[in-house]
């Protein structure tokens, strides 16, 4: 099997053809924030928070859809990508309710911690401050549309892991939302088998398990990757 | 000459200052190092003048907070945003959301003398410049020291740990 | 069907036309379909046979005649060869229908006359709508006798793939749809890709606000287009096609599903095009009204049957695109060209137009300016005479202020750029873009911030909320420039403005999101002080501003 060499940071790094820089600079340690990319399901390139400089292309690319071709020479950090980075948190946090405090997931939430690790502590634009609903009509979960970024990890772990289909999107640009089989409530969803994984791999608070406590909020998302290798799929 | 120091409590839960009296016996420096000249801990009337750091805790979310605000910007050179709600709105803020006229369908006969004039409810950024912002719901004592150490210092502050939310 | 064959039945076309003496052409394209033409056939046709001169006089639907300002149009022709006449006449009404046939023998009413040594056609270099406004859509001898599908025949019994491609290559066009990506390349890419099926796909899903060029095509000459799909499959290597069409235009997919049908009845299309071992398979496939499906990766998802949402490119459609398979997609106009290319060759097209921009480009002609229609004019045109010349300048004596080009794209170019040769390095080094062909003429009373606004408001409308750059930025960029126009801003949100522009134009996923700034920036650039005076509580057009003040809050 060949090799590539190139080139992430600076760093010479080995990556195995039809590799993502995104896996290729997890494997070597390199952090690249990201919010819509889960190991183990396709990757979709929605959030752009991994957008990286690549050396000789016109435009940044995002690190988890771009394979590494030999000789590529990558920059995960600058000063520029930093800046859209925290403008892409500012237009997340002013899209829907991302009050962190009176939040299901506060303390176990990626989008949380993503505004600490890049420096995003206020939001410039003004809030658009909607009022969308809550579909509590399940027995086991919720979802709330308040809490809700798009970025499609529930839609994807129950077309591809589950099976079920029973998530897509509805709507498009900002009025785009998070619907159960053809816009039915979640509870009377004949498609959702009550697995509980869109709710594991729900980076914020928007998919939860009712009656438990803040603290034991925590969502596990290894068990993709894993049932992904005991299925043999290499993704 | 110390730092003249106010803090400042608008539309917030007073946690932000409980966080701010969890410095416990490091209190004690801040007094030292700082000249506290206006705070809802202190008995002053009127914002003064020539301040040169205020901690503002809460949203601005009446025409009286719009007001005194704009009063405190003119009169402060360093202004922080002091905790979530004067971040982002936070809790006040959720209110945006359902409108001025549900806050208010509570009362029998709504308030108009006693209370001031509702706003729609905005971090303080969006109505006056902040200089530097403090995220917590509350923020930390740790956070909040290393704030006014570095604006002592006269460097960027870099509290660790920050975030939004509790 | 041979070369031959075809050679015959359009002989045999032309001289049933021929015995005519009196021609009457109605354009009976959307726009004139809409001020009426529809009933304007009929009358007519009803007082051909009421006099019984059909035997002399023939009446026939055609496309688009261009200045669709003035429909409906007809276009009344006399005699052969050296005594042949013909007319442009305007706004001609049902109840003219007898004195209009009069007119033959009379002479048509002056008033009614449309010059047609007016710059308006004769600065037209017409290429793509070569057969426009000639030839009746509806019936494949007619555009057979214009030449339709002889290049396809010629290609398939005479020359190979490679021989077609190195045409393309020679003629140096560049796709037609916005972003100037030479065809060639494209083409030579999808033919080295080694795969069992391959595609060609048609992008007629036109959405720039007030453009209709790739309607009038597919309307008025709908062979064309699949001549140039064939030609681009046998070259690449494809043998099934799809044109993807916006359910709006219903005279357009009308006409296209006739026009396949008859080009598949007799073997032009199908299987064994021309009696060869080619075979090349057409479908319509409509969209549903997003915008965003022009995008490539988008069109390719809605056809596949999916949510029309753009995916990260690489890899391209030219790799792997419908069904995974490698995919060529080209314009509605950029396959147009491709017949009269193959036909005339590569050399004869590239001496047409300036030094990197081949060929002619189709425009349509709106706003502020006299005459609106549909034009097709050789690269290099300067947007003076487009707008003063061919467009007849600015009704009422206005003054033209800029021109809008590319759509919610592209940007506005003032009028002191007009002197520019309009190609596509020329329109990008001005902050606009070529796009697909609509050019709105405006004057001094359009307000260049309200224009910005128009035209983010029309890309949050159509994001399909997929990136959060696009889906939020344009929320928040809207509502910046709402601010703006409504005289609450300060020099905060300029900052605001601008960096979020730079924001979405650079991490946006697809294309609609990263031009979507486009227009503020070029608005930016170009009208300065109209966002200047806007903070200060001026709206110079006097456009924003209305007799109450705005009754929100600041924020």
């Amino acid at each position: 099997m060949s090799v590539y060499t190139l080139e992430i940071d600076g760093r010479e790094v080995g990556a195995r053809p039809g590799e993502t820089i995104l896996a290729v600079a997890r494997e070597h340690q390199i952090e690249i924030p990201t919010l819509c990319s889960l190991e183990g399901l396709s990757t979709v390139g929605a959030c752009r928070l991994c957008l990286t400089e690549v050396e000789g292309a016109s435009r940044l690319l995002p690190a988890c859809t771009t394979a590494v071709a030999e000789g590529m020479r990558v920059r995960t950090q600058s000063e520029r990508i930093a800046r859209y980075r925290r403008g892409i948190l500012e237009l997340l946090f002013a899209e829907r309710n991302h009050q962190c405090a009176v939040c299901v997931s506060n303390g176990h939430c990626d989008l949380q911690a993503l505004a600490t690790s890049l420096g995003m502590d206020h939001v410039r634009v003004p809030y658009r401050d909607p009022l969308l609903s809550v579909d509590a009509s399940h027995e086991r979960f919720a979802l709330d549309h308040n809490r809700c970024v798009l970025c499609t990890r529930c839609v994807r772990v129950c077309d591809e892991i589950e099976g079920a289909h029973t998530w897509d999107v509805a709507g498009r640009g900002i009025g785009s939302w998070i619907v159960s089989d053809l816009a039915d409530p979640w509870g009377e969803s004949s498609s959702c088998t009550g697995c509980g994984k869109c709710v594991q791999v729900c980076p914020t608070g928007a998919l939860f398990e009712k009656g438990k406590a803040i603290g034991e909020m925590t969502k596990r998302t290894a068990f993709v990757p894993m049932l992904q290798h005991m299925r043999g799929r290499r993704r | 000459m110390r730092p003249r120091l106010a803090t400042l409590w608008l539309d917030g839960c007073s946690g932000c200052h409980m966080s701010l009296l969890d410095l416990d016996e490091r209190l004690l420096e801040i007094i030292r190092d700082f000249e506290l000249v206006y705070s809802p801990l202190l008995d002053v009337k009127e914002y003064p003048n020539a301040v040169d750091i205020a901690l503002v805790e809460g949203a601005v979310s009446t025409e009286a907070d719009r007001r005194r605000i704009q009063i405190v910007r003119e009169r402060t050179r360093i202004l922080v945003s002091f905790g979530d709600c004067a971040v982002t709105g936070n809790v006040p803020a959720l209110r945006n959301r359902i409108g001025i006229d549900a806050v208010l369908a509570v009362y029998e006969t709504p308030p108009t003398r006693e209370v001031p004039m509702l706003l729609p409810v905005f971090p303080v950024h969006q109505v006056v410049a902040v200089d530097h912002w403090l995220p917590g719901c509350p923020p930390s004592p740790d956070a909040i020291f290393e704030v006014l150490r570095a604006l002592l210092e006269q460097r960027a502050p870099a509290p660790s740990g920050v975030r939004f939310g509790s | 069907m041979t070369p031959e064959e075809l050679r015959s039945r359009a002989e045999r076309r032309r001289l049933e036309e021929s015995r005519f003496s009196e021609r009457l052409r109605v354009c009976t394209a959307t726009s004139c379909a809409s001020l009426g033409s529809g009933a304007l056939f009929d009358a007519l046709s009803a007082e051909i046979h009421r006099r019984g001169t059909g035997d002399r006089c023939e009446l026939k639907r055609v496309g688009c005649l261009g200045l669709c300002a003035a429909g409906p149009l007809v276009m009344a022709e006399q005699g052969t060869g050296s005594t042949h006449t013909e007319s442009l006449l305007r706004e001609v009404r049902p109840e003219q229908a007898a004195s209009l046939l009069d007119g033959f023998r009379d002479g048509f009413p002056a008033e009614q006359s449309v010059p047609l040594d007016l710059p308006f056609f004769r600065k037209q270099r017409r290429i793509v709508s070569e057969a426009c406004g000639r030839i009746d859509p509806d019936r494949i001898d007619d555009a057979v006798a214009a030449g339709a599908y002889r290049a396809l025949l010629e290609a398939l019994h005479e020359r190979t793939p490679a021989d077609v491609l190195a045409e393309i290559d020679r003629s140096g066009l560049r796709g037609r749809g916005g972003a100037g990506y030479p065809t060639g390349l494209k083409w030579h890419t999808v033919a080295k890709a080694e795969a069992s099926q391959k595609f060609v796909v048609c992008n007629a899903d036109e959405g720039d606000p007030g453009a209709y060029m790739d309607r009038s095509v597919l309307e008025s000459d709908p062979h064309r287009v699949l001549e140039g799909m064939a030609l681009a499959a046998y070259a690449v290597g494809a043998s099934e096609g799809f044109v993807y069409v916006r359910a709006e235009y219903l005279l357009a997919i009308e006409r296209l599903r006739q026009a396949i049908g008859q080009a598949n009845q007799i073997g032009l299309l199908g299987s064994a095009v021309g009696g060869t071992a080619f075979h090349f398979h057409v479908e319509v496939r409509l969209g549903a009204g997003a915008y965003v499906c022009g995008e490539e990766t988008a069109l390719l998802a809605s056809i596949e049957g999916g949510r029309g949402t753009p995916r990260p490119r690489p890899p391209y459609p030219a790799a792997a695109g419908l069904f995974g398979a490698p995919t060529l997609i080209n314009n509605v106009e950029t396959l147009a060209n491709v017949p009269a290319i193959v036909a005339r060759g590569g050399d004869w097209f590239a001496s047409i137009g300036t030094e990197k921009s081949k060929g002619t480009k189709i425009f349509a002609l709106a706003g502020k300016v006299a005459h609106t229609g549909v034009i097709e004019v050789p690269m290099g045109t300067t947007l003076h005479e487009i707008v003063f010349e061919l467009g007849g300048g600015i009704p009422d004596g206005a003054r033209c202020k800029a021109v809008q080009t590319g759509g919610p794209s592209g940007g506005c170019i003032p009028a002191r750029f007009f002197e520019t040769p309009v190609d596509y390095e020329n329109l990008a080094g001005l902050g606009s873009i070529m796009g697909s062909g609509g050019l709105i003429v405006m004057d001094e009373q359009t307000c260049m911030v309200d224009i910005a606004r128009f035209f983010m408001a029309f890309c949050r409308d159509e994001s399909c909320g997929k990136c959060v750059p696009c889906r939020v930025g344009t929320v928040e960029l809207h509502q910046l420039l709402d601010t703006i126009a409504n005289g609450r801003a300060g020099t905060r949100d300029m900052e605001l403005l601008e960096e979020f522009c730079d924001l979405v134009r650079h991490t946006s996923l697809c294309g609609l999101g990263q031009s979507a700034p486009n227009p503020v920036l070029s608005t930016l650039r170009h009208f300065p002080e109209e966002y200047r005076a806007h903070l200060r509580g001026q709206c110079p057009a006097g456009v924003c501003f209305p007799a109450s003040p705005a009754e929100e809050p600041p924020r």
